[in-house]
Formats: structure tokens, sequence, C-alpha cells
């Protein structure tokens, strides 16, 4: 390591300055707008002239937003609970079991990983609309579960490989089944391997557009993302700028506690694998 | 379950013998092996069904004529849609927008996302709150970040164009082109810093300070040592920030909806699905969109050679 002279430190804390101000100005941005009443949104200046708290209150008694937040939150749970629970099931066989197309699975894993969302919406709307899922929470749990697969197989299987592999041929030794050895010694080891892939799957179908607008009519089932796009202003020639951004405020919130929280394990989740690979 | 519990009992012994190699199948490794397919299986069938099956089925409609607003005109046309879409200059349009998109964004991610990697890799305080603030713009939903850019730039309300003597980029292919690709920047510099400081932090310390002591600047010894040992990080990052770029919707889909010729081919897609309903054609830009997603794969992965993510499970 070189001397830290002042200057140099003075000019590291500066870059550390420019990351956090690029990182922040857009988000800064749409708290002051959700924060702006319609007369203060006319005026260009980040800090409001005039205050309200009338754009949250506003979605937040609407069912408009409330119930596609509800949606959100569930189709994303449930999606991520089985996503991740399939996903620890076929990243521990291909990291730890004997059997022929490992090399098949992990392509196909890549492949899907790698797949052009649009190609897929065009075929699966019209077979969701022939089996009746178009517009239900199955509709989009199911492509869901698919897209969160690849990326929780790849992530756990590296994870997986990290696992002192020794404890299970010692709790085999004592009779236990390789199912039993799964479940008693190396699903608690694999745990934090689990919240990891948990919280990246999550934030996937959080995030998720494409599919939530194809896949959905109304909001029964239309997520929160997607459900922006149908508020409507004060007047059909307003454009409801403050409630958007209120919105848009509120379903940021999760990922910033995410992110406060999981910060080391998510950076972990994204970077396995992908180096050592 | 019941069927292969019995089976699974007499594993011990036999198991570790074929691990290490034996050709012929033991009873144990028979047993291992009917618990790996058992394992990967529920995987298996949901990517089957949600991704192979639908692609197949895509090729069936992309050589049908379907229109959901004439169904009865259904009819086998061969390769007629293909043909209409590849002359049609909407298409090539798309296909150039999403390429500009993609290169520019992703090249100048490279560039922004190792100064990020060096930023975070070389600061001693904060790094904790850099490196948490930079994870921000990676896990705000991308429609939100949309909106953000998009009243940003709208005239006489947002900052950036009050800042930019009131314009409206949005109104004009270039320019809403150039704000695409700055919202996209924004937005995917984290993540490849990310993957470009893992590769970083695996650089041993001792190299850097043996081509210190003989005299190297910091700039050949970016291009001599950290460059090369970096290799196969970039590739990788590069690799999954082309493919995700290339498949560009939401932030354009808010910003343009692909109006005044920015719309990229999973726009042009999307709109052929619900503004025309034309299954055919809209499952025609699909599988060309797919064959592009191909192309770009084999050409990385040429250029990876035996480094392909996931290469090394494989082999396991």
């Amino acid at each position: 390591m070189a001397v830290i002279t002042p200057q140099r430190r003075i000019g590291w804390l500066s870059a550390n300055f420019v990351v956090i101000a690029l990182a922040l100005i857009p988000v800064l941005w749409l708290v002051s707008l959700s924060l702006k009443t319609p007369t203060a949104i006319l005026d260009p200046s980040f800090i409001p002239s005039q205050w309200t708290w009338g754009n949250y209150s506003g979605i937040l008694t609407s069912s408009q937003f409330l119930r596609p937040l509800l949606n959100s939150i569930g189709i994303g749970l449930i999606s991520t609970i089985i996503a991740v629970g399939l996903a620890s099931m076929a990243a521990y066989a291909i990291a730890r079991l004997q059997f022929p197309g490992k090399g098949v699975l992990i392509g196909m894993a890549l492949l899907i990983a790698m797949f052009p969302l649009i190609a897929l919406v065009t075929p699966l709307f019209t077979i969701e609309r022939a089996l009746g899922l178009f517009n239900t929470w199955p509709g989009l749990i199911i492509p869901y579960i698919a897209f969160g697969l690849p990326l929780g197989i790849y992530i756990l299987s590296a994870f997986f490989r990290e696992i002192p592999w020794e404890l299970e041929k010692a709790a085999k030794v004592d009779g236990a089944t390789p199912f039993q050895a799964f479940i008693r010694v190396i699903a608690p080891l694999a745990a934090p391997g689990m919240v990891t892939t948990a919280i990246l799957v999550f934030l996937a179908c959080w995030n998720d557009f494409i599919l939530a607008i194809s896949f959905t009519s109304t909001i029964a089932s239309r997520t929160a993302p997607a459900a922006m796009e149908y508020f409507s202003g004060g007047s059909v020639f307003t454009v409801p700028t403050g409630p958007i951004s209120a919105a848009a405020v509120v379903i940021t919130i999760p990922i910033i506690i995410f992110v406060l929280f999981f910060q080391r394990r998510i950076v972990a989740g994204l970077t396995s694998g992908a180096v050592k690979g | 379950m019941s069927t292969t519990t019995p089976a699974v009992t007499t594993t011990p012994t036999p198991a570790h013998a074929a691990k290490k190699g034996k050709p012929e199948l033991s009873e144990g490794a028979r047993a291992e092996r009917r618990l790996g397919f058992m394992l990967i299986a529920p995987a298996v069938i949901v990517m089957l069904a949600v991704a192979a099956y639908p692609i197949v089925y895509a090729v069936y409609l992309s050589l049908q004529r379907y229109n959901l607003a004439a169904p009865q005109n259904k009819a086998f046309i061969g390769f007629a849609n293909y043909a209409a879409v590849l002359s049609s200059q909407y298409w090539w349009q798309a296909l150039w927008v999403t390429l500009i998109i993609t290169v520019f964004s992703v090249a100048i991610t490279l560039v922004l996302g190792m100064l990020l990697a060096m930023v975070l890799h070389r600061t001693l305080f904060g790094r904790g709150t850099v490196r948490t603030t930079s994870l921000i713009p990676y896990g705000i939903v991308t429609v939100a970040a949309a909106y953000s850019w998009q009243y940003a730039w709208t005239p006489s309300q947002g900052y950036l164009s009050a800042a930019f003597n009131n314009s409206a980029p949005l109104t004009n292919q270039v320019q809403a082109i150039i704000v695409i690709i700055i919202a996209e920047i924004w937005k995917t510099t984290p993540f490849m810093g990310l993957l470009l400081l893992a590769g970083l932090s695996l650089i041993p310390e001792d190299l850097q300070n043996a081509a210190r002591v003989d005299g190297a600047t910091g700039w050949q010894r970016f291009v001599k040592i950290t460059l090369p040992l970096m290799k196969p990080a970039i590739l990788v990052a590069l690799l999954f920030r082309t493919l995700d770029s290339f498949r560009i919707f939401d932030t354009i889909f808010i910003l343009t909806a692909g109006n005044n010729g920015t719309g990229s081919v999973s726009i042009l897609g999307y709109d052929n699905l619900f503004n025309a309903l034309n299954l055919g054609i809209g499952s025609t830009i699909s599988i060309l969109i797919f064959i592009c997603v191909a192309i770009i794969a084999v050409i990385y992965i040429l250029g990876f050679g035996t480094a392909a993510p996931g290469s090394d499970i494989g082999k396991r």
C-alpha cells in the first residue's frame, strides 16, 4: 500500500462523495416530487416550495394502489419461497451428487437466465388465456418461479460448494440417509446462502414490469410497478406526477431496507460464481 | 418419496466407491443417481413448462397467419411472417436502436463500473456507506427510476430540463436515446462495479507493490497487471450486461413508449402483441430476438473459452 498523503485521502473522499451523490440524486428527486403540491410540481427546483403529504394519503387510501401493492407482496413472497425451495434441491444435487445430465441442466438454467423475456410473452400470453391463468396470481407466480430458478440454482450451487461436506459424510456414517443428511446437517449450514438467494429472487419479482403488464388486466392481479401506469390525475389533462412519485417512493422503501440490512449478502450473492466461474 | 426410500438407505460404502470414478454402477450409486434426478425434477419441469415449451410454441405460431382481431383467418403460411418482419423498416430501426443502446450503455458502464470498483477497493473510510448507497440504483424498481428520469426531463417541471435551457429531449429521437442510455447506465453501473470489485480483490497486492518498486506508473500497473488478471471477471460482467441490455423494455416503455423512433425490439414485440393483436408477427419477432440473443451469447462464449460461467460446475 502506498503512503496515504492528505491529498490522496481528500481525493478518495471526494470520489466517495461523487458516487453517493450520483446514486442518490434521482431517488431524492422522486422524494421531492412526491412531497410537492400540484402547484409546486410546476417549479423545477429540487426543494419543494410548498409541501404536502397529500400524494401519500391519496395513494395509500386508494384501492388502485393498495391492492396492487398487496399483489406485489403476495406474488413476490410465494414465488420466492417456491423458487428457493426448488432451487435448493437442484443446487444440492448439482453440488453433491453424481448423476448424468448435470451439464445440460446448467446450460438450460443459463439459457433461461439470458432469455429475452419478450420472446416468451407472446406464447405465454396465448397459453395463459387458454388455461384461464391470465390475470390471476398463479399466472404471474409460475413464470416468476421459472425465472427465479436459474438465478437460485446458480447462486446456491456456488454456496453449496463452500460447505464442509465432511459433516455430511459423518452424518451418513452415523446412519443418516442422504435425504436426512440434507435436511438435518446441510440445510442449516446452507441457510445464509438461501437468504441471499431469496432476497435476489424477491427483488427480481418486485422489479418485474414486462410480465406484470402483459399477463394482467385489472387490479385483481396487477402488481405495483404495472399499476402506476394506470393512475389518474385530477382531470384527464393532468399527469398524476405527484401520486406516481409517491408510489415510486413507497415501492422503493423495501429495497432500501433490504440494501441497508443485507448489503453484504446481496453483494456476495451477486458476485458468487460470476468470478470464481 | 416412498418408492425410493428403501434403496437410499443402502447407500453408505458403495457410494464412495462410485465417487472415486469406478465405471460400474453399484446399488448406492444408482440410488444417488435416482435422488439426484428427483431433486432436480421439479426445477426442470417448471423451467421446461414456462420457457422451453413456449419457445417451441412460438416457433409454431410464427409460421401461422394469426391475428386475434380476425381469428377465423388463422392459417399456415410458412415463412411469410419472417419475410414480412425482415423486410419491414420498423424491425431494422428497432434493432439498430437496441444495438446502439446496448453498445453505448455497456461500454460506458464498463468504464464507470471499473472506476466505481477502484473507488470501493481503495476506500478505507466509509466503504460500507459507499457500497450500500451504490446498491440503491441496482435495487430500485426500474419503472420507478424511469419515472424519475422522465419527470427530470419534463420541460418547466424537471431539474435537468431546467438546467439544460428548458429542453424537451424525450420528444427528439437522438436526444431521447441519449436519455435512455443515461438511465440505463445509472441503473446498471453498481452491478458492473460490484462484479469487477470481486475480480479486483482477487489480485494479489504483492504484485502491484512489486511493479511499483520497479517504477511502473499507475496507468502501467492498470494496463499490465490489473486488466489482464481481471479478464475473466470483465468478460462475465460484459456478457451479463450485454444480454440484459439487449432486452431493454421498462425504461423505454416509461420514458418514450417507443415514440419518435426510440423503440427497442422488445417494445416492437410488445406493440405487435397488445396493440396490433397479431400473434403470428409477434411470435416471429420473439423468435428473431431469441436468435439475436443466441448469436451474442455464442460470440461471448467463443471469447470465454473454458472460462464460461458454470463450466466448472458442469465438470463436477
